[in-house]
């Protein structure tokens, strides 16, 4: 194992901090380095839509580990942009001026929050939301009695409408699909959320589609194609996520919506691997699959990995996708992918949390969506993850009984 | 200052390989009962976003949270990696006639 090896990590998010840690954790005695843009200590994205903006005096929550960082030997270079990698020599180039030469290099760059493209968009004010400075901005705005309007009903879009209502905003939310997270989740899980956005006082509207926005006197003017015209004090579009792939792409690496690595995170040059909302994988578990996930534990996931490619390990990258949200006191998980959807068996029930099993035409079963308080769902889908990571095969009418602890089957 | 033994509940309250939650005087504390039965008690709430430890899994001796599945050694406190790296206050408990009690 080249143990030794100079190692630079572009991006202090999650999956570049994790595979630092776990560089040193397994035993690479090499120099480290790490740059990323931000000058914030490397911290938690999750909660800025959730805790960070309903509570105005909370910091933002490092990244666990983080701190330890530079006790592990590590060289981090917060503010510091890397703008370009230099494969012939080796080196990433940064916005300072400094260079840093390495033998392999981590791209784990994240995502930046798509921008809205509507006539009229670039010439009012819009919020987006990805980094502490922009959740610092909408704590400046999220207080009654403004009107706030959230352009895209995805995970961002509905978890500020859920903090903007609890701070007292009136809100309205514009969503293009049919319904809310279709691509997601379960359609019986996200019509709950949505009922629930809507007896919050949400003004949920789905299947609606924008013609511009506009500012008429102070007000902000939203027009629908159907000719409906809203006004908001304030706008706010959580519209998705693009990959952060310019680094790559200037150096000829391939990118299909992400950069684009093999099952053990290698991008198509040996020396260069990326990681976490950045990448495009072939997923080990999923016939090979590209996929690219934008999820908070699957990026530390990767991170980990990348650390053991880098370091010469041949394992791919086999991780079950896992991801939650939060809005109100609803707690979301979901583990595994639907794809070889066959079948769904359901546990609960809306009350006493809801969690949709998915088999597959083999009886395996490959997904589970729990929806509920946590103390009500919770302990079901660890279990259910351990359950879906083994493929298990189970009864449907044990899944389907609440009143039989699915502990039990991890023993099976 | 002098240890005080609180009474927390019944042995049997806690199945093996389990947790049960304890309040007591505005504070929550985790009990855990092994598989071999043996009974130790923690800090209640996880060190990350302060949720309900009794509402994680126990499996053998690590109590993993229900919520982002942050995992902690119960008898020691020990948090054992990311998300969580801020150790559990543990406490030490007996038992008396069937019931647990947890020194404060
Ligand atoms: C508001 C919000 C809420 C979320 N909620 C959840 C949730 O509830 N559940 C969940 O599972 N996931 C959630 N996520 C997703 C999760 O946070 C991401 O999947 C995770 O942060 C990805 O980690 P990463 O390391 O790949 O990228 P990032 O965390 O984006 O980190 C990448 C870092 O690289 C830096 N960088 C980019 N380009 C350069 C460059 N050229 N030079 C130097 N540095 C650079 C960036 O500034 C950034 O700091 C949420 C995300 C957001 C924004
Ligand atoms: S709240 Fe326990 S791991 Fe996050």
């Amino acid at each position: 194992m080249p143990l030794n090896d100079t190692i630079v990590i572009i991006g202090l998010g999650e999956a570049g901090v994790a595979a630092a840690l776990e560089l040193r954790a397994c035993g690479h005695e090499g120099a480290i380095t790490m740059v990323g843009a931000e000058t914030e200590a490397p911290y938690e994205r999750p909660p800025l839509s959730k805790a960070f903006l309903l509570e105005p005096t909370m910091p933002p929550t490092p990244i666990g580990g983080a701190a330890g960082l530079e006790a592990a030997g590590i060289a981090v270079h917060r503010g510091c942009t890397a703008l370009r990698l230099a494969r012939p020599s080796k080196q990433v180039i940064c916005a300072d001026g400094t260079s840093h030469h390495y033998d392999k290099v981590l791209i784990a760059t994240g995502a930046r929050a798509r921008r809205l493209r509507l006539p009229g968009s670039n010439d009012v004010p819009v919020h987006y939301l990805r980094s502490v400075d922009d959740a610092i901005a909408l704590r400046g705005i999220l207080s009654p009695p403004a009107r706030i309007g959230i352009i895209g009903a995805g995970f961002i879009g509905l978890e500020l409408a859920a903090s903007a209502r609890k701070l007292g905003c009136e809100v309205a939310v514009f969503e293009l699909a049919p319904r809310i997270l279709a691509r997601a989740v379960p359609e019986d899980l996200a019509h709950l959320i949505a009922q629930r956005h809507i007896s919050e006082g949400v003004n949920l509207m789905t299947g609606v589609a924008l013609t511009d926005v506009a500012r008429t006197g102070s007000a902000l003017q939203v027009t629908l194609a159907d000719g409906r015209v809203f006004a908001f004090d304030h706008l706010i579009a959580g519209v998705g996520a693009e990959p952060e792939t310019q680094l790559a792409a200037d150096a000829g690496l391939a990118i299909t919506n992400g950069i684009e690595v093999d099952e053990r995170l290698q991008t198509s040059d040996p020396a260069i691997f990326a990681a976490g909302d950045c990448c495009a994988f072939l997923h080990g578990r999923y016939d090979n699959q590209r996929l690219r996930l934008e999820s908070w534990r699957h990026a530390q996931a990767q991170g980990r990995h990348a650390a053991h490619s880098m370091a010469g390990e041949t394992a791919p990258f086999t991780a079950l996708p896992w991801f939650w949200s939060d809005q109100y006191d609803l707690h979301l998980q979901i583990c595994g992918l639907n794809m070889h959807k066959a079948q769904q068996v359901r546990r609960g029930s809306p009350g006493e949390g809801l969690i949709l099993f998915d088999l597959d035409a083999a009886g395996r079963l490959v997904c589970a969506s729990g929806l509920g308080t946590i103390s009500k769902i919770g302990r079901d889908m660890r279990i259910a993850e351990m359950l879906v990571e083994r493929a298990a095969i189970i009864d449907p009418a044990v899944l389907a009984d609440s009143g039989r602890p699915l502990k039990a089957l991890l023993r099976t | 200052m002098g240890e005080t033994w609180i009474d927390a509940c019944a042995f049997s309250d806690i199945e093996p390989e389990d947790v049960k939650r304890f309040d007591h005087q505005g504070r929550t504390f985790a009990l855990y009962r092994t598989e071999d039965d043996a009974v130790y008690a923690t800090d209640g709430l996880c060190s990350h976003e302060q949720v309900h430890l009794a509402d994680g899994l126990v499996m053998g001796h690590i109590i993993e949270c229900p919520k982002h599945n942050g995992r902690f050694d119960l008898r020691t406190g020990a948090a054992k990696g990311a998300p969580v790296c801020i150790d559990l206050k543990t406490y030490p408990t007996r038992l008396v006639d069937g019931r647990i009690q947890i020194c404060l």
